[in-house]
């Protein structure tokens, strides 16, 4: 499996993102937003920043960009697409993901460490060897996930929640949620489950130098999955 | 002469008599302006380069001449070196903290980016009045989203800095940013216009009219007209600024050889940048500006020399490499315009199509006048350090006051803040805020980068001398706890009206102060910032020397943390715990019971020194496991800190207080440090360490269970946590 990592205007988590999967000896290239295809094998990453500037809403322009198309065509063909932070707030704008991204509750940007408790069906989730809740910061202003009940309730019969914020011993309540999101909800998959879109950043929870290694449970549990 | 128009530039009449007679005729209105913003305090520093030859600035690992280029650069070995530089942005943070603290940390970005450097870190040193003030919430609020708002946008992360209230600073807030940029040593490039014939590119955003007058502003009072100035404060895009960055950096590092220069337009745009790089090469600029691309109509010559529009640089591309660079920058979607050429003529001539509509030698606006006012020392200061400090009753309950210590603004947690910064993205962040100083790790290298801002105002006030060797020493100290090196110093003199003889005392007092700790230390200025005239018509703001520290780490992976390991010994470092009543000079506590600060500080250079190498040293031998400096709050709130950020207790019920209880806790003498060790073997080489060095210690206990015991105070870590973590909110929410 390699890694094309997308790059807009404004987006900085590429580098972070390159690093974090290199150090699991994954191939990556950047394709810059003008490009549009990938290959069948590739693991497309929107990752996180600023893409132009967040102006208007997070990622209401960058869906326009041409290689929007080529994550549309290439999720149609069931290629692997995940989508960090910004990139989880593009693939919502771009209706690739249900539902989406507001204004945290506190209306304040929040940098901090969070736990998360994975569901289990999907590629980029069923085989995290982790038992314990993974710790993975977040770096947002508007990470609040939202959606209308039927959407929520779907979503959780279809067991398609990939994450969910809780504290350090898994409680998923009130007190371990960081922004506001509905049911606590970090992160989710699309129907087919080859779309994964998140708010915390696993490309930061890299190494145990910067703090945690539970970050590359996500990119080991893919690799498991396709080789 | 017309007089209105001089006070718009700030200029005084024997200033303009000046300018007549360099030019040996009346200069016409554009004239004018180039001249009193260049001649402003802000970028000519009239009052302030003349006590600059006190610092000392060469050093072994320093690549750059201070002054010379936008920063100070750093040998760091491998082929690598650091930029540093911190900026103040004072005056437009009083009257719109979002876009003032926003385009202050634009600013400075952008002198590390026009070195060819990646910024990789942005510290703030801020000031506010008590914010029991409405107004000073508004600020306080409106500066730390600006700051929020620009940084996290742009990428770079915030990793430290600090924030200080005093009721001097209401209304004039102080807002110094500070950048750390990296790269390889043979990307560095210059701010200078070289080579007669090559071109001038304006590239980034279009040229409005806002910030005109914004370097003039900076250099006057604050008065009740201050808000009408609203339109000298600047406006940000960090999404362009991203872009810009990253651009220059490619040039810097892919395309070294296309350009002789690049400059940022910071005060007083691109009438600074171009002449100030003309300057640095000895040569002459010719700038048309109906080739200046602008985003309003009908702008005159003056307001498109003068705009402080923010997100431009100035490119200086070698002629045959013009479209080379061009391309470079369309395809980062910046905008690139020709704008004029390098000229022979050691001129600036500023053309409006084909009319000649300003000119004179560059040496003209680049040399202002210098002030050395006569300087007095303000009266006050010798019955302050008379006061008899013992009028403060000796502590009843020394838990009670700890806890008030705790929930006191100047010491309270500042995790509200940091926690609205991105602190972490580039994932070089080994050292997070929370600490003493920031660690940075260098992809690739073993070793790494310590980054700080440090100073307490109060004693700066108390003895502007020893008062601000105490703000390097205490920069150095916050260095030297996480394992790093001190290395280099920038700073930010923020004074007020420097025609006031008690102020330019505090000036020269405090550049010597800075220069005695530096010489000592080995951490020569390279780099640095004043900002003055900072006064309202209620008063002045403390005397603010703001120190900017930077330190390699010789293995960032190894650094040290506050955080100790349960059942870790703790240890008071650079003196015995019980002390004298002298030891609450100038401290949080004995201000809070007397309700004025007063004491004499005192500081020995010498013991610091050693002090400090005993730390290094210790860290080497891998002897220790945390350690902290002590400052506000003394050696109460220190250990009260690492037990906090452990959610450990601490068992020290049996230690000697000595006679004033209140001194040994909580008094803030100098060169003092906790450190942590995990056995009595390393205990046993810590003490014979200490003996051979002859440096004073005290055993205090252990990092353990559930509540905090030292001495007499006894409290629970869940209550200290409330009033800590609760400090800022409680304040913001009355």
């Amino acid at each position: 499996m390699k890694a094309a990592v997308v790059v807009f205007p404004g987006t900085w988590s590429d580098g972070d993102c390159t690093w974090a999967l290199q150090n699991i000896g994954i191939d990556v290239r950047k394709v810059w937003h003008r490009e549009s295809s990938f290959a069948k094998d590739e693991l497309v990453v929107l990752p996180g920043g600023f893409s132009y500037g967040d102006y208007l809403r997070c990622g209401a322009i960058a869906q326009f960009s041409p290689v929007i198309e080529g994550v549309r065509s290439h999720a149609a063909k069931g290629g692997l697409v995940i989508g960090i932070c910004n990139g989880f707030q593009i693939l919502c704008e771009s209706g690739l993901l249900p539902g989406a991204l507001v204004r945290n509750k506190s209306l304040q940007f929040r940098c901090e460490d969070t736990y998360l408790i994975p569901g289990s069906n999907s590629p980029f989730t069923k085989n995290i060897k982790s038992n314990h809740a993974l710790q993975i910061p977040i770096s947002h202003g508007e990470g609040n996930y939202y959606a209308d009940e039927q959407t929520l309730d779907l979503l959780e019969e279809q067991d398609r929640i990939a994450f969910q914020y809780s504290n350090s011993i898994g409680d998923v309540d009130q007190n371990s949620n960081p922004n506001g999101s509905s049911r606590n909800i970090a992160g989710i998959i699309n129907d087919r489950g080859n779309v994964l879109g998140m708010m915390p950043h696993p490309e930061r929870a890299c190494e145990q130098l910067l703090g945690s290694e539970d970050g590359n449970q996500i990119w080991l549990s893919l690799l498991e999955e396709y080789l | 002469m017309d007089f209105e128009l001089l006070q718009k530039v700030a200029m005084t009449r024997d200033e303009y008599d000046r300018l007549v007679n360099m030019l040996n005729r009346e200069p016409n209105e554009l004239e004018v302006g180039i001249v009193g913003a260049l001649w402003s305090e802000h970028c000519g520093y009239k009052h302030s380069k003349p006590l600059f030859h006190h610092f000392p600035t060469e050093g072994e690992t320093i690549l750059t001449k201070t002054g010379e280029e936008n920063a100070g650069a750093i040998d760091l070995g491998d082929g690598w070196c650091a930029v540093f530089k911190m900026e103040s942005h004072n005056h437009p943070s009083a009257i719109e903290p979002y876009q003032g603290a926003a385009t202050g940390v634009g600013g400075i970005l952008r002198d590390i980016f026009a070195m060819g450097m990646r910024p990789i870190a942005l510290l703030d040193s801020l000031r506010f009045g008590p914010l029991g003030d409405r107004n000073n919430k508004y600020l306080f609020n409106g500066v730390i989203s600006g700051i929020g708002g620009y940084g996290n946008c742009v990428g770079v992360p915030t990793v430290g800095g600090e924030v200080q209230f005093d009721k001097s600073y209401s209304g004039n807030p102080l807002v110094n940013a500070m950048c750390v940029g990296i790269g390889r040593v043979e990307n560095l490039l210059s701010a200078s216009a070289s080579g007669p014939g090559n071109p001038l590119l304006l590239v980034g955003a279009d040229t409005g009219r806002d910030g005109i007058h914004g370097a003039t502003f900076a250099s006057v009072e604050l008065d009740e007209n201050a808000e009408e100035m609203r339109p000298a404060v600047q406006v940000g895009n960090p999404f362009l600024e991203k872009l810009l960055l990253e651009a220059c950096v490619e040039l810097a590092e892919e395309h070294n050889d296309w350009i002789v220069g690049l400059q940022d337009l910071g005060a007083a745009g691109l009438t600074s940048s171009a002449i100030e790089a003309a300057s640095r090469a000895g040569t002459g600029i010719d700038i048309d500006v109906t080739l200046v691309p602008r985003r309003e109509e009908k702008m005159t010559a003056y307001e498109v020399m003068l705009s402080e529009s923010q997100e431009r640089m100035l490119v200086i591309p070698k002629k045959e490499h013009l479209d080379d660079v061009i391309h470079l920058f369309r395809r980062w979607e910046i905008r690139a315009d020709v704008i004029g050429s390098v000229t022979d003529d050691e001129h600036v001539t500023i053309r409006e199509g084909k009319e000649v509509v300003a000119r004179m030698p560059v040496t003209i606006p680049t040399d202002p006048p210098m002030y050395s006012p006569s300087t007095m020392r303000p009266s006050e200061l010798d019955d302050l350090h008379n006061q008899d400090l013992s009028v403060i009753p000796d502590v009843k309950n020394a838990g009670i006051e700890l806890l008030n210590l705790l929930g006191n603004s100047n010491i309270t947690s500042r995790q509200m803040i940091y926690r609205q910064y991105d602190h972490q993205v580039l994932n070089n962040t080994v050292v997070l805020p929370g600490g003493d100083a920031a660690v940075l790790r260098i992809k690739g290298l073993k070793q790494g980068i310590a980054v700080t801002t440090d100073c307490n105002a109060r004693l700066v006030a108390l003895e502007p001398r020893v008062g601000s060797s105490i703000a390097v020493a205490e920069a150095a100290r916050n260095i030297v706890a996480t394992g790093s090196r001190p290395v280099a110093v920038t700073d930010c003199l923020n004074f007020g009206n420097p025609e006031k003889p008690s102020v330019a005392y505090q000036l020269e007092q405090a550049v010597l102060g800075i220069s005695d700790a530096c010489r000592k230390l080995g951490t020569p200025v390279v780099s640095g910032n004043a900002s003055l005239y900072n006064e309202t018509p209620v008063g002045q703001i403390l005397p603010t020397p703001s120190i900017g520290m930077l330190g390699v780490s010789d293995s960032s992976e190894d650094s040290l943390t506050i955080v100790p390991n349960e059942n870790n010994i703790l240890i008071l470092i650079g003196a015995d715990l019980a002390q004298g009543i002298e030891s609450l000079s100038g401290s949080e506590y004995a201000t809070q019971k007397l309700g004025f600060t007063a004491g004499k500080p005192f500081i020995d250079l010498d013991y610091e020194v050693k002090v400090q190498k005993f730390i290094l040293d210790a860290h080497k031998a891998e002897l220790l496991t945390a350690a902290h400096d002590c400052s506000e709050g003394g050696v109460a709130v220190a250990l009260a800190e690492m037990a906090l950020a452990a959610s450990l207790g601490l068992e020290a019920g049996q230690i000697d207080c000595g006679s004033r209880v209140d001194a040994s806790l909580f008094g803030e003498a100098q060169s003092r440090f906790i450190i942590a060790t995990d056995s009595q073997d390393s205990l046993s080489f810590l003490e014979k360490m200490l003996q051979d060095s002859d440096i004073s210690f005290s055993v205090i206990g252990l990092a353990h269970g559930e509540r905090f015991q030292l001495g007499p105070i006894d409290l629970s870590i869940s209550e200290m946590r409330e009033e800590y973590e609760e400090g800022l909110h409680r304040l913001l929410d009355s």
